[in-house]
C-alpha cells in the first residue's frame, strides 16, 4: 500500500497530465459523436453573448452590404406576388386563400424564423456560426438554416437564448441536394481547401449539365423546403474510373458576411425521423 | 500591478485576439491558420508548479475551445505544453539560476536563441498535437504535415512580432529566491 501512495506520489505531476488530457480528448470525441458536448449550453450562452456584444460593432460597418442583400431578396420575393399576373379576361380574378388548411388538406409543414448572427469562423476547418435565437424562442437541433443569398448550414445545438449552426464550411457537414435542371440527387459537402468552394458528389454521368447551373436543396433532406438556393456549379470534375461526377459548387451565401439568417422549423421532422429510425431497424 | 492580475488580464487579452481578430481574419490557405493564444501558456512565470501550470492550461484551452465549438481540441494541446514546458526550460536555461532571478521566461531572462528555441520546441509540440487530432477525424498526412509547417511558420512570425512590439522587461530579482 506504502508503494502504491509513493509511487502516486512520485509520479503525481504525470498522472494529473494523463487525467486533464483524458477529460480533455473524452470532450472532444464525444462532441464529435453525438453533437452535444459537456457544458456546451452553459458555455454557448456565454460565449453567445460575448460574441453578441463583438457583432454590434461590426454590424454597423455592415449596414450596406445587408441593405442590399434586403433589396435583392425583396425584388425575388416581388416577382413571385400573384398580382402580378392577370388575365385578358377581366371578369375573373385572382383570389388568394389565406386559410392555412384548406379543403385539399394543405398543411404548413415549414415555419421560418428570422435570426441575427452574432459570432462566425470562416478559416478553420470545423466552421460554425452561432446565431441570437435558442431553445426559448423554439429553435431546436436539427433545423436547416438558411441566409437571404442561399442555405448555410443545420442547428447543430441550443441553449436558451442562442444556437450554434454547422455551417457547409464543416468538414462533416453533409446535406442532399439536386440539381434544378434535371432533378439529380446528390450530396454537398466540404473538402476543407477552400472556404470558396464546396464538393458536390454522387450526381451521375448521364446527368446534362454545364458550368453555372445552379444547384437547389432537395425536399428528401428534410431539413429544407425544395428548390433553395445552394450554389452554382463551378468547375466539372470528370473522373474516368467513376460513374458519377464530383462537381465544385459555388456557394450561393457568402459566408464571410452572413448577418441575418432564416431558421427553418420542419413541423413533421420528428415524425419522419422515427419513421424512418424504425423502418432501418426493421431490416437489421 | 500583481502578476496575478496581469496574468488574468493576459488571459481575456490573448482569447480576445485570437477569436476576434486572427479568427476573423480572411483565410490565406487551408493549411494556414493564424495561433498565438498558447504564447500565454509560454509567458506563465517560472515559479509555477507543474500541476498549477497544466491546470491553468487546461482552462485557458477550453475557455478558446468554447468559442470555436471544438470542445476539448485546444485544451489537449495546451495541456501536452504545459506539461513539457519545464523540460524544455530546464534543457535551455543558458545562466545559473536564470529561472529563479527573473520571473518569466523571456528574451531577457534567456537570450534571444535559447528563448526562440523553446518557443519553436513548444510551437511545433502544440501544432503537431492539434492537427494530429484534427487528422484523426478527418484530413490526410499530406494534410498533417502541410498544415503542422505552414502553422509554425505563421505562429513563429506573430511571435516575433508580438515579443518585439511588447518587449517585456524582466527585472533582474536577487538571487536570495
Amino acid at each position: 500500500m506504502r508503494n502504491v501512495f509513493l509511487f502516486i506520489r512520485k509520479y503525481s505531476n504525470f498522472l494529473f497530465f494523463l487525467l486533464l488530457q483524458m477529460t480533455a480528448l473524452s470532450f472532444l470525441f464525444r462532441y464529435n459523436n453525438y453533437h452535444e458536448a459537456a457544458f456546451m449550453n452553459v458555455a454557448g450562452e456565454f460565449t453567445g453573448s460575448i460574441n453578441q456584444r463583438y457583432s454590434k460593432v461590426e454590424y454597423y460597418f455592415r449596414l450596406k452590404n445587408i441593405n442590399e442583400q434586403l433589396e435583392a431578396e425583396n425584388l425575388h420575393l416581388n416577382q413571385l406576388l400573384r398580382q402580378n399576373y392577370e388575365r385578358p379576361d377581366g371578369n375573373e380574378k385572382a383570389v388568394m386563400d389565406t386559410v392555412q388548411t384548406d379543403s385539399l388538406r394543405e398543411i404548413r409543414k415549414y415555419t421560418w424564423l428570422g435570426a441575427k448572427v452574432v459570432g462566425s469562423t470562416v478559416n478553420t476547418q470545423l466552421n460554425f456560426i452561432t446565431i441570437h435565437r435558442g431553445s426559448l424562442q423554439d429553435v431546436r437541433p436539427n433545423m436547416g438554416v438558411m441566409s437571404p443569398q442561399g442555405i448555410v448550414g443545420t442547428v447543430v445545438n441550443v441553449s436558451d437564448n442562442y444556437a450554434s449552426v454547422m455551417t457547409l464550411l464543416h468538414r462533416q457537414y453533409k446535406v442532399v441536394v439536386k440539381l434544378k435542371n434535371g432533378g439529380e440527387r446528390g450530396t454537398v459537402e466540404w473538402d476543407g481547401i477552400s472556404p470558396m468552394f464546396v464538393t458536390l458528389k454522387d450526381i451521375p454521368k448521364s446527368a446534362k449539365l454545364q458550368k453555372g447551373d445552379s444547384v437547389v436543396t432537395s425536399p428528401t433532406s428534410s431539413l429544407f423546403p425544395g428548390n433553395l438556393m445552394v450554389g452554382t456549379i463551378a468547375e466539372i470534375v470528370d473522373d474516368k474510373s467513376s460513374n458519377f461526377y464530383t462537381l465544385k459548387v459555388k456557394p450561393a451565401t457568402n459566408f464571410f458576411n452572413v448577418e441575418y439568417v432564416y431558421v427553418i422549423a420542419n413541423t413533421q421532422f420528428v415524425e419522419q425521423k422515427r419513421l424512418e429510425d424504425s423502418t432501418r431497424k426493421k431490416f437489421q | 500591478m500583481s502578476e496575478l492580475l496581469k496574468n488574468i488580464l493576459r488571459f481575456i487579452l490573448f482569447i480576445g485576439v485570437q477569436v476576434f481578430i486572427l479568427f476573423k481574419m480572411p483565410p490565406l490557405h487551408r493549411f494556414i491558420s493564424p495561433y498565438l493564444y498558447y504564447l500565454y501558456i509560454l509567458w506563465l512565470p517560472f515559479s509555477m508548479t507543474r500541476a498549477a501550470l497544466m491546470g491553468v492550461a487546461f482552462l485557458f484551452g477550453l475557455s478558446l475551445d468554447y468559442f470555436m465549438h471544438t470542445p476539448g481540441l485546444h485544451a489537449a494541446a495546451c495541456v501536452l505544453i504545459a506539461y513539457l514546458r519545464p523540460f524544455v526550460v530546464n534543457m535551455l536555461i543558458s545562466q545559473e539560476g536564470a529561472d529563479k532571478n527573473y520571473l518569466s521566461p523571456s528574451i531577457t531572462s534567456m537570450g534571444w536563441a535559447p528563448y526562440f528555441t523553446y518557443v519553436f520546441v513548444l510551437t511545433l509540440f502544440h501544432h503537431g498535437y492539434l492537427v494530429f487530432l484534427e487528422w484523426m477525424s478527418f484530413g490526410s498526412f499530406l494534410y498533417f504535415i502541410g498544415k503542422v509547417i505552414a502553422t509554425t511558420g505563421i505562429s513563429m512570425l506573430l511571435i516575433l512580432l508580438t515579443e518585439l512590439l511588447f518587449f517585456r522587461k524582466e527585472k533582474f530579482r536577487t538571487n536570495t529566491v
